[in-house]
């Protein structure tokens, strides 16, 4: 009985799976969970943001500049969780060379790409009032510019190589060798001494900041995930709909909307 | 999973864990240098070279913030409240944040064992914030010394 059930499971998983291969399997379905994920960033965001700005308490020592972190937090997490998806990605693609993989990888990039400069330039606005300078070369700075760089990287990869298949596949050994990166981002600031601050949220731990501050900032951080899961959604289909332009199922569409 | 890709998997596998050795040992390598500072037991023992352009640590002790009144002269000292300190001279403008029982980063060079010439004062916020109203209430939380108690 559980072993027939287990069965089922793990072939029904594998079902899945195979239609995960599917670019047109992909559009089709994918276009209820956009918009989904669109009104929910929408709502999350604006609620959060609005808290965070303008309800939540100030500070005991940093007064009103500590309301950076309501943008600064979610853009810095987000933008190593896109990097850890094309990480994903790359492997899949490496490794069952399934064509949706090689378009995760290249339609993440921009929304990565500027989520990570978003975070460092709110920390260094950030950092002038507080720490009393921009930019300082510590550990967790500089390995979150090294990310910054690896976006460009990959960005630039894709540009450069005119083949398809060879750009995705230096495109995914770039973005595998490149999460090395992550685990160094985030314990930079307790494997050294650096300026900045430890994290003030764990897994594990309470929050070192009462709800009414980290309220807020949970629902941003929500916000930015369901943000980049309608961002990613949209530019896969795009991409979907430009490299499947020769197919026949994608001509009867454009035929459908035209017409 | 079929041979192909099962060898696929295991070259890509050896790709990562190649690189995140030759990366671990590179930063184990490079240990001391990627800390951004001295904390105030390195400046005393002689871990920490006279003369030249460091940057050191430490919090700022209680009471020992003297100001010339006639101009912006500063002096303070820094300690890792374990024993080891030192004392900082600055002129110029301090961050907001500056105030004693927090950490702060100065940077300059040691004039000797003990004192410090520093040329810029960055403070160092910690990971904790709370409305005022809180802060209040809990009159020991900036004595914390979490500035040291990680890293090294």
């Amino acid at each position: 009985m559980s072993m027939s059930a287990s069965l089922s499971v793990s072939q029904s998983l594998k079902a899945w799976w195979h239609k995960l291969g599917s670019p047109r399997w992909f559009y089709e379905i994918s276009g209820p969970w956009q918009r989904l994920f669109g009104v929910l960033a929408l709502v999350l965001l604006v609620t959060g943001t609005v808290w965070g700005l303008a309800f939540a308490p100030q500070d005991y020592q940093q007064g009103n500049s500590f309301r950076i972190m309501y943008v600064h937090v979610p853009t810095a997490i987000v933008s190593q969780s896109v990097y850890m998806l094309m990480g994903a990605a790359g492997l899949v693609l490496l490794v069952w060379r399934m064509k949706l993989a090689d378009m995760v990888l290249s339609a993440a990039v921009p929304f990565g790409m500027s989520m990570t400069a978003c975070a460092l330039f709110t920390g260094a606005v950030w950092g002038k009032p507080t720490w009393g300078a921009w930019w300082v070369w510590d550990a967790r700075t500089t390995s979150m510019l090294v990310l910054l760089f690896l976006y460009f990287g990959l960005y630039a990869l894709r540009q450069a190589i005119p083949r398809e298949e060879t750009a995705g596949r230096a495109c995914a050994v770039l973005a595998l060798v490149g999460t090395v990166n992550i685990p160094i981002i985030k314990y930079s600031v307790n494997w050294w001494l650096t300026l900045h601050q430890p994290a003030s949220f764990t897994l594990t731990g309470a929050p070192s900041m009462p709800p009414s501050m980290w309220v807020p900032l949970l629902i941003n951080v929500l916000g930015i995930y369901c943000l980049f899961a309608a961002n990613l959604i949209g530019r896969l289909k795009l991409t979907i709909l430009e490299r499947e332009r020769n197919t026949q199922w994608v001509r009867a569409l454009v035929r459908e909307v035209s017409a | 999973m079929n041979p192909k890709r099962r060898t696929r998997l295991v070259a890509v596998l050896f790709l990562v864990a190649g690189t995140a050795i030759s990366v671990s040992l590179v930063l184990l390598a490079l240990n001391e240098n990627i800390n951004m500072f001295y904390p105030p037991d390195a400046v005393v023992s002689g871990e920490a070279p006279i003369g030249a352009q460091i940057r050191a640590g430490g919090m700022v002790a209680d009471g020992s913030v003297l100001r010339d009144p006639n101009g912006l002269d500063v002096s303070f000292v820094l300690t890792d409240y374990a024993g080891s300190e030192f004392k900082v001279r600055y002129s110029g403008i301090l961050p907001d944040l500056f105030r004693e029982g927090q950490g702060v980063i100065v940077q300059g060079e040691l004039t000797d064992r003990g004192h410090f010439q520093a040329s810029q004062v960055l403070a160092k916020h910690d990971e904790n914030y709370m409305p005022p109203e809180l802060a209040e209430l809990s009159p020991g939380h900036q004595k914390q010394p979490n500035l040291i108690d990680h890293g090294r």
